[in-house]
């Protein structure tokens, strides 16, 4: 390892979420959306003509649909000019689809993702990692046993030239249409990059598949697509970690993740996220959940300006299961808007919803939530609980849980609390020894504990360290 | 030995103009144990959260001190001559831990998703770290400097140098846990989250048992407790004294405790001040009388 690399392994966390890389582009878009950069995009991946069609069918949706304004107590989003945001960048990578080799990497990116931590994960024989930078995959790697079972994870581009028709058959159809919202379309207009992960049926794939997705470049939109296949008692855990740098302008992430759990099967979709604080972090992510499965959604939502993400979990099959675990924070300026939707669609479902949030210095964070047992779903049960913790009189939080209930035959829990953080307790700690900063940590590292044991320990340890510094305000 | 010395300490609550403590003269020295009594209302409480720093009261007038001693923290914390005596209601709650103080809560806080292993094993930890920042010698070099690297981690790293790392704490705690007869399952769970109001007092004297003060206040840790439990408390806090010479300030309302706990003086506390001292045969004719005599003997009314 050279000594910069030493160097950059040593500095502390702020420094590296902070780091910046001098831009060194193969391809770059221009900013805006036009057919023409639709057209650039998908030439400069050599896509089949199905996927630019989708893609212009897309365009045209997102030009046709108003942004939403409309929702009570939404963050604003009228600084947002997708106009002025670069949709597409691709590193300079020798291997277009990104290579498999660490040190094949060009330094600039090895630097970064050193920065991040990245290879360390790696390093503990993780079963795959995927690392993003920019718009594209830039390394991959899975270890071989996975892929002799059938399991394949590699980069959604490629996946459109691999395995087309179990892209063509999953991607942006039945789960996430280009037409379900503003920017889901936008979305379907200009994704790049974000992983593919299948996994046959039967296969339980024991460690987790990682990916992280990092946006280096100033006024730029990330837009990766996750599509997850679990067929018929299968079992996978994904994670994703999520980071970019501040700049002057404002950057856009508009993330798609759909999840087929077929019968049976298993997954735990895990992202810990920290966006700048001048990133608009506006996603869509939703399962379809057939007999039996089971989905887990488990998030920590840290960084950006305005966060709107709603993880969504389709219960179509009868005793299909839903678990969602979030975090937001929010810190000065920021407004983090998220929540959770589960739609129970059959009999015997089952849905346990946890949202705890901080907020701090003026910061605003909003449970938004929507629970829909449809007529005949009887048996039903959901439970939904928020937490919040705010840290003084100038932070707000809100809950806006929607329950729809059209069955009768249904069990349903709500319980919201909301709380300043205590002076007895910050006190009762102080007298032991802990200063007025290290109670503040450890009521805070308590309160999102259910979220950090659902999480592999360098996550765990990530999130609580993303936290801390939140907390000191030493991340821009 | 330590000696903490409340000299003429007046307080009252911070954002009002109530008057709670007008005058208290106190002295707890390390091994001594003192029992505080009086009615409710008159100040105890208040007294030991003066002591510990609580930012609800304001001491408008008087003075809290601590003395220390050579070998008051062990070989490795030398004490200069100036460093002897602390108006310590000039430091922050945590820094009079540092040196010392602890208070024992009546209803102590309940936090969530920290277990107490991790609790405690913070409190140890920050409490060596301090009592080295406030005897430090200003020339000495510093590089001790928090390593916030990736490599360490916050909930499982190796402890810096000087601190007790997990496997050690891990024997600190159970040896500790034993003594006070506790279940060994405490240690993994959140702490006083869910403790019944017996085991919230025991592990009061658990954490006065391992991070091991000079003068503990104890405010009224025998409420709520039954016999066996009030055994097991009283045999905890005998032990603070008896094994690590800790000065206790016993707050109670009753003689129960006091059969366990045999304190050196009795002080009675009424209207904000101590009106009467004595020795343990003070206490049972408090018992015996209630407390309007004492108001009798020192007011000339009832």
């Amino acid at each position: 390892m050279s000594s910069e690399q030493d160097h950059l392994k040593e500095t502390d966390t702020e420094a590296r979420f902070e780091f910046k890389k001098e831009q060194n582009a193969a391809v770059k878009s221009d900013k805006g959306l036009t057919e023409e950069v639709i057209r650039m995009i998908s030439e400069d991946k050599d896509e089949p003509d199905w996927m630019l069609e989708r893609r212009l069918r897309a365009l045209k949706q997102y030009h046709n649909m108003p942004m939403p304004t409309d929702w009570p107590g939404q963050p604003d989003l009228t600084e947002l000019d997708v106009e002025e945001i670069v949709p597409y960048i691709r590193p300079d990578v020798d291997k277009r689809e990104g290579v498999d080799d660490w040190t094949e990497l060009p330094d600039e990116i090895k630097d970064t993702f050193d920065k991040l931590g990245i290879p360390e994960a790696e390093k503990n024989a993780l079963s795959g990692v995927g690392a993003q930078y920019e718009s594209e995959i830039v390394y991959q790697n899975m270890q071989d046993q996975w892929e002799e079972k059938g399991v394949i994870f590699m980069n959604m581009d490629r996946a459109v030239q691999e395995h087309p028709e179990l892209v063509k058959e999953h991607f942006m159809t039945t789960c996430v249409p280009a037409s379900d919202n503003k920017f889901a379309a936008l979305h379907g207009a200009v994704w790049s990059g974000g992983s593919f992960v299948y996994v046959p049926e039967g296969v339980t794939v024991e460690m987790p598949v990682q990916a992280y997705f990092r946006m280096n470049s100033e006024g730029m939109g990330q837009f990766e697509h996750t599509l997850i296949i679990a067929e018929e008692g299968s079992e996978v855990h994904y994670i994703e970690g999520c980071s970019a740098p501040k700049y002057g302008v404002h950057n856009l992430h508009s993330g798609g993740v759909e999840v087929f759990v077929e019968e049976d099967a298993h997954v735990q979709y895990s992202t810990v996220q920290n966006w700048s604080k001048n990133t608009f972090n506006l996603n869509t992510k939703r399962a379809i959940v057939e007999e039996n499965g089971t989905m887990e959604w488990i998030s920590g939502s840290m960084g950006s300006k305005a966060t709107m993400l709603y993880p969504c979990s389709i219960l179509k099959g009868r005793g299909a299961t839903d678990t969602h675990i979030t975090i937001a924070f929010a810190g000065e300026g920021q407004d983090i808007d998220t929540g959770a939707k589960v739609y129970h669609n059959a009999p015997e479902t089952k849905s346990t919803i946890e949202s705890k949030s901080i907020s701090k210095d003026g910061g605003r964070t909003n449970y938004r939530g929507l629970v829909h047992i449809a007529d005949g779903a009887e048996n039903s049960s959901t439970a939904v609980e928020c937490d919040a913790l705010m840290f003084d009189n100038e932070s707000t939080s809100d809950t806006m849980p929607y329950m729809e209930i059209e069955e009768s035959k249904v069990d349903v829990a709500h319980e919201a609390t909301v709380g300043k953080i205590g002076d007895e307790d910050i006190f009762y700690l102080q007298s032991r020894g802990l200063d007025d900063d290290d109670a503040k940590k450890m009521i805070v590292a308590g309160f999102i504990e259910p979220i950090t044991e659902e999480l592999p320990i360098e996550y765990a340890v990530e999130l609580n360290r993303l936290i801390e510094l939140e907390m000191e305000g030493s991340l821009g | 030995m330590a000696r903490l010395e409340l000299s003429n300490l007046h307080a009252e609550v911070a954002d009002g103009d109530e008057k709670i403590l007008e005058g208290v003269n106190l002295e707890v020295k390390s091994g001594e144990i003192h029992a505080l009594m009086g009615p409710n209302g008159s100040g105890k409480s208040t007294t030991a959260k003066v002591i510990a720093g609580h930012p609800a009261y304001e001491v408008t007038e008087g003075e809290v001190l601590l003395h220390l001693e050579e070998g008051e923290f062990g070989d490795e914390i030398e004490i200069d001559d100036d460093q002897r005596s602390w108006n310590i209601l000039d430091l922050e709650p945590n820094e009079r831990a540092a040196l010392g103080i602890f208070l024992g809560f009546q209803y102590p806080a309940e936090i969530e998703g920290v277990t107490m292993t991790n609790f405690l094993r913070t409190a140890l930890n920050a409490k060596i770290d301090e009592r080295e920042e406030l005897f430090e010698d200003e020339d000495a070099d510093e590089d001790d400097e928090e390593d916030e690297g990736f490599e360490t981690s916050p909930m499982e790293g190796p402890a810096d140098e000087g601190e007790v790392g997990v496997a050690e704490f891990q024997q600190i705690l159970q040896e500790k846990m034993e003594e006070l007869d506790m279940d060994e399952r405490f240690a993994q769970r959140y702490l006083n989250a869910g403790f019944s109001g017996g085991e919230k007092k025991q592990n009061e004297v658990l954490q006065a048992a391992i991070l091991e003060p000079s003068i503990a206040v104890l405010d009224e840790i025998d409420s709520g407790l039954d016999i066996d439990r009030l055994q097991d408390v009283s045999n905890g806090i005998n032990a603070l004294r008896d094994e690590q010479g800790t000065g206790i300030l016993q707050i109670t309302h009753y003689q129960r405790i006091l059969d366990y706990v045999e304190p050196d003086h009795v002080h009675v506390m009424l209207d904000g001040q101590i009106a009467k001292s004595g020795d343990a045969s003070l206490a049972a004719e408090l018992e015996d009388k209630g407390y309007d005599w004492v108001r009798e003997e020192v007011y000339g009314t009832a």
